[in-house]
């Protein structure tokens, strides 16, 4: 049987019942899955139908959710372990193509690698990554690591001191296997042709296999050593 | 298992549970070869402490299914554990777990059979004691 667009998403705190929210609105059908009688009954009052009162980690729960024609599982509670095997009988036992799973304690990233459910959420990665992004010293962000692909993306804001202020792209020695695909500046972004000069401020976007990272960072004055306060602050 | 001459570590994220092993026993668990570790099974390193990378047998039998069902594939998969066996009351759980070769124990099921054969036994004697009566 073919599946359309219907959705799971089991847990109604604050993530899950705002993202059911959402989903309801931009005019997605889902069933939202709550196991606390009386948070159950406080979210009912507004979604009505599209919430169920059941545990989720019980298969008939699932089962009358209509989870045998869901195209996607979310499960967001607060507890890892249901989410985990949630996800996990989904994907198994149900078929479900797309699940997605939240990480409520980081340390448990390696149960849900090693038991194939994938890809999970973890707020506390995404609050590192803001910091990372806003603490300069970093100043080198990962958006994307496509550990399978061996290629990953990663975001550069050039600084005053950089060396490559005023260069030309085809004057640039990027390190063998990196690549630069996007340029933002004063707020629009474009892709960068052999002669566009690099300007302070400007923030590129640079794809690379993970093991030039070492190298690009260097290169760019990132890597402490030689690089001094002002490039690591500035790059 | 202890008594049976095995070598057992046990593992609990309650450290009072140490006591209740020593119920029975006329020395300590420790004095009687037995290993106690203070963690839960979703700690990697509390499973290391335990000694789970020499284990030959590994039991999941926390009162929490998903526990058991967590720890246990993480015993089977990661750590390559020979004979892993989970306790899951869930009866439906169990069963379908067991179909991805994990041995399941449902007490719940064992519970339900040890009580259908009590009422059946029950009243199969109640109809032979009948049908002697009418005889």
């Amino acid at each position: 049987m073919a599946r359309g667009d219907y959705m799971l998403v089991v847990g109604a705190g604050k993530v899950g019942w705002n993202l059911t929210r959402e989903l309801i609105d931009s005019g997605h059908e889902v069933t939202l899955i709550e196991s606390d009688r009386e948070r159950y009954l406080t979210v009912e009052q507004e979604l009505e139908h599209r919430v169920l009162y059941g545990d989720a980690s019980e298969l008939w729960v699932l089962e009358r959710a209509g989870i045998s024609r869901a195209a996607m599982v979310i499960a967001v509670t607060g507890d890892d372990e249901d989410n985990l095997l949630i996800c996990q009988v989904a994907k198994d036992k149900y078929g479900v193509e797309r699940v997605i799973a939240r990480v409520n304690n980081p340390r448990n990233r390696q149960h849900f690698d090693l038991l194939g459910v994938k890809p999970y959420v973890s707020a506390t990665d995404l609050i590192m990554r803001l910091i990372e992004r806003e603490v300069p010293r970093y100043g080198l962000v990962h958006l994307l690591d496509l550990a399978d692909a061996k290629i990953e993306i990663i975001d550069l804001l050039i600084g005053e001191e950089a060396t490559v202020v005023g260069k030309r792209i085809d004057q640039l020695e990027m390190p063998k296997g990196s690549l630069l695909i996007s340029v933002v500046r004063g707020g629009s972004g474009f892709v960068p042709t052999a002669d566009t000069v690099l300007e302070a401020g400007d923030e590129v976007l640079a794809v690379l296999d993970p093991s030039a990272e070492e190298e690009l960072t260097a290169y760019l004055g990132l890597d402490g050593g030689d690089g001094g306060t002002v490039n690591r602050q500035t790059i | 298992m202890l008594a049976d001459g095995h070598e057992v570590s046990c593992l609990d994220e309650d450290p009072d549970s140490h006591a209740r092993l020593e119920l029975g026993l006329e020395s300590s668990w420790e004095d009687e070869g037995g290993q106690f570790t203070v963690g839960t099974g979703l700690e990697i390193d509390a499973l290391l402490t335990a000694g789970i990378e020499t284990a030959d047998v590994f039991v999941a039998s926390t009162n929490g299914d998903n526990t058991n069902i967590v720890i246990a594939q993480i015993a089977q998969r990661r750590f390559e554990v020979e004979t892993v066996i989970a306790r899951i009351l869930d009866p439906y759980r169990a069963e379908w777990y067991e179909t991805q070769g994990l041995h399941t124990i449902c007490p719940t099921r064992v519970a339900i059979e040890m009580l259908e054969a009590d009422v059946r036994k029950i009243s199969s004697e109640r109809e032979s004691g009948e049908q002697l009566g009418d005889g």
